[in-house]
């Protein structure tokens, strides 16, 4: 004991004690840390224990992924019956859109992926002309899509499934953004009549559901229409979401134009920069920057209420869904389709929000030094 | 002469372009130019609007309000039946609207503070389990949320002749949950006047404590004070003045239970769904509250001997309810506007009755959809003040 003496700093390096480092010590500070935690554990465990196998059973050991109808699933096993979702998914894919032009709802989704690739990666070869390409999307999908000019036109009453659902959420996105941000600015403008104005139209969406103003849309809209006027019921759905949706960007970037300190506004006046070019050059790239995780959030929320359609008669996947189960051969399937559609929707959504995650931290810049 | 002539053009465009350059003049000229490209467009519309109704020989009225609604509802908080009016039709849904709202809200905020503070725990299970819920919930739209909840307990609840009994006085099936109903007798009201004495009492001996506290330092314990007054009191005089509630059981009757409360399938589906999935944002908010609360503070409040729980109810927690009471409002306001999805699953809410089968009897869609709107917007004024008045409460008092 005695001979161990070190002068000052000579002392060799010891290995931690072992009861903080490693596993063990790991189990113990984060699961067994106090009396209650190791109640919480023991709880959670004995909880997913009773779930997990449960899950796994029903949706793969003991599913059935082929079969003719419900009762030939059953027959085989007594689980999930996956070949309803199997024979219906090119319904839930193209909706009733004829079989023979499906081809142009592929391209069309090609096409989008292609658009989104410049818009979301800044880093992406050939990236200005993916930008011009982007904005000239929405025209050849809509072309596409409708057909006319040598193609086969069809039918908006023949769109449906995921299809229909990303018509409504892209078209949504793409013009509540623009419309959201001048109603933003028509809110913290000077002139009284288009604040006013501003504040009435926002404070109408955001007060009433959606599901109200698919109502208007279904039944009163053509009221208001020169008489004899008939306008397509999907148009006038996608009207009604775009407005529903920019009055909630219009609250989310407000709430970055204020953030902005004062000096911002100052500062660019006393360049001499006219409102519009202020706002563009200055402004507005910054409030946008704040309010990235806001509009990700009102896209998200946009998005997940394009299922409402269901109630006025359009058939998104939970429309096709529902209206598959009143088929006497896939009877009573119901929690099948309900967690085939809630993937499928879980998977786009929680994409997005790591999207705006990721994005937050490469703007996060500014303010590192 | 021709001098006069050859300018006036110029000076013309001067005066024009001098107003269009000075900032006052400019905006009255935008704000004009607004306001009556604003009024045309009603004007056209409405005009639209006159000439479409005379053209089907629609009048614009509210009479129907007042012809028999010849339909039922199931679930109704006041009297109605198939001969009331749609005016009573309606106050039936908005009876139902706010019941689904004021419960979804309890519900919601509890749920959503325990599982903001769950996302906390530093139990690694117990915080990656909240996490997963959290995001499974809020990435899945609201009416697959609203109509897997229904299908399951329509489906997985037995028929009424083989129901779940508790203790052969509550009955669970797949038409809804049977429970007693408490019949009050006339001694009852002295159990409730007690109980409104007890919160008279207790309001005053929070302020006397407080003052107290505040002149001596002595402390009471209220919490304890104020539940024997509240809870206890009532309770004992219930049991002193010999029950007086009897009870009226369901029975099985037919294929369905008869006599005693029921709480429809429709509206523990919507509850729960609602609930539910807005409690996901509201624990998101809580977490971020929380977090938002300067670690320092917590540090001070230990450097001060403070323990752990008055730490949490004196220092952080009211700092956190700043960050938390706005974007919570307006989770508030999306669960009372969501709660109108009730009408995929069949829950007599606003848009079910005034705005669905009302409409569909009269044909009136205009007025229908003028009132159903009005009503909302309404609520959500409501709901925004009551929070607005809270938020200005609890806010900072900033010198």
């Amino acid at each position: 004991m005695e001979q161990s003496i070190y002068k000052p700093g000579e002392h060799p390096n010891l290995p931690p004690p072992s009861n903080t480092v490693g596993p063990i010590a790991w189990v113990r500070t984060n699961l067994l840390s106090s009396p209650t935690n190791i109640v919480l554990t023991v709880l959670s465990i004995w909880f997913l224990y009773e779930i997990i196998p449960a899950t796994l059973e029903w949706a793969f050991l003991d599913a059935a992924f082929t079969g003719e109808s419900r009762d030939e699933c059953r027959a085989k096993a007594g689980g999930a019956c996956w070949a309803f979702i199997g024979e219906r998914f090119n319904l839930f894919t193209y909706g009733f859109y004829p079989a023979e032009e499906r081809w142009r709802i592929d391209l069309t989704f090609v096409l989008l992926c292609v658009a989104l690739l410049p818009v979301l990666w800044d880093r992406c070869p050939f990236r200005k002309y993916g930008l011009y390409f982007a904005c000239a999307f929405p025209f050849i999908a809509g072309w596409l899509l409708l057909g006319g000019f040598g193609l086969t036109p069809v039918d908006t009453d023949e769109f449906g499934g995921f299809m229909l659902t990303l018509v409504i959420g892209v078209t949504g996105i793409t013009f509540s953004l623009p419309i959201g941000i001048l109603l933003a600015l028509g809110r913290q403008s000077n002139l009284p009549v288009v604040r006013v104005l501003s504040v009435g139209f926002i404070e109408f969406f955001r007060g009433v559901p959606l599901i109200t103003l698919l109502f208007v849309a279904s039944t009163m809209l053509n009221y208001f229409l020169p008489t004899g006027t008939t306008f397509d019921l999907l148009l006038r759905v996608l009207i009604m979401v775009t407005l529903f949706a920019s009055a909630y960007m219009a609250e989310v970037i407000r709430g970055g134009l204020q953030a902005l300190p004062r000096g911002q506004y100052e500062a660019a006046d006393s360049m001499g920069l006219k409102y519009w070019t202020s706002m563009r050059l200055i402004i507005l790239p910054q409030a946008l920057k704040i309010s990235i995780p806001g509009i990700v959030n009102t896209f998200i929320g946009l998005y997940k209420d394009t299922t409402l359609v269901i109630i006025i008669g359009l058939l998104d996947p939970l429309g096709v869904g529902r209206s598959s189960l009143a088929d006497t051969k896939w009877t009573g399937l119901s929690n099948e389709m309900y967690l085939f559609v809630a993937i499928f929707f879980f998977i786009s959504c929680f994409g997005m929000s790591r999207y705006s995650l990721y994005l937050e931290k490469k703007l996060a810049t500014g303010y590192e030094r | 002469m021709a001098q006069t002539v050859a300018l006036s053009p110029t000076s013309q465009r001067n005066i024009i372009s001098r107003l269009w350059n000075d900032k006052e003049s400019r905006s009255v000229i935008i704000q004009i130019i607004t306001i009556s490209l604003v009024f045309a467009f009603m004007a056209y519309i409405i005009h639209n609007a006159v000439v479409n109704l005379q053209a089907i020989g629609k009048g614009f009225s509210y009479n129907f309000l007042w012809q028999p609604s010849s339909y039922d509802i199931n679930q109704h908080l006041i009297d109605y039946n198939s001969r009331s009016s749609h005016f009573r039709a309606m106050m039936v849904g908005i009876l139902n609207t706010i019941l689904i709202a004021i419960c979804g809200i309890v519900l919601a905020s509890v749920v959503g503070f325990v599982l903001g503070v769950l996302r906390l725990s530093k139990n690694w299970i117990v915080n990656r389990l909240a996490y997963c819920y959290i995001e499974y919930v809020r990435n899945v739209p609201v009416l697959l949320h609203i109509l897997l909840v229904h299908g399951l307990i329509v489906h997985a609840f037995p028929v009424p002749r083989q129901a779940i009994s508790i203790g052969d006085v509550t009955f669970m099936t797949n038409r809804g949950i049977f429970s007693p109903k408490p019949l009050y007798e006339p001694l009852f009201l002295v159990v409730i006047a007690l109980f409104l004495l007890g919160l008279g009492f207790m309001w005053w001996f929070k302020r006397y404590a407080k003052k107290v506290q505040d002149e001596t330092g002595q402390r009471y314990p209220v919490f304890w004070i104020g539940l024997a007054a509240i809870v206890g009191l009532p309770l004992v005089s219930f049991f002193l003045l010999g029950s007086p509630i009897t009870w009226d059981v369901p029975e099985l009757k037919g294929f369905n239970f008869a006599g005693g409360m029921v709480v429809r399938p429709e509206f523990i589906a919507l509850l729960l769904a609602l609930s539910l999935y807005t409690s996901a944002f509201i624990g998101e908010i809580v977490r971020a509250g929380i977090l938002g609360v300067y670690y320092g503070q917590t540090e001070a409040s230990y450097a001060l001997g403070i323990n752990r729980g008055r730490t949490l109810s004196l220092v952080v927690i009211p700092q956190a309810l700043r960050i938390i009471v706005p974007p919570l409002t307006s989770q508030y306001l999306n669960l009372m506007k969501n709660s109108s999805l009730a009408v995929a699953i069949g829950y007599m809410d606003i848009v079910a009755t005034i705005g669905g089968i009302s409409l569909n009897q009269t044909g009136r869609e205009m007025e229908c959809m003028i009132i159903v709107l009005t009503l909302y917007l309404v609520m959500s004024l409501i709901i925004s003040m009551i929070m607005n008045w809270y938020n200005r409460r609890i806010k900072l008092v900033e010198r």
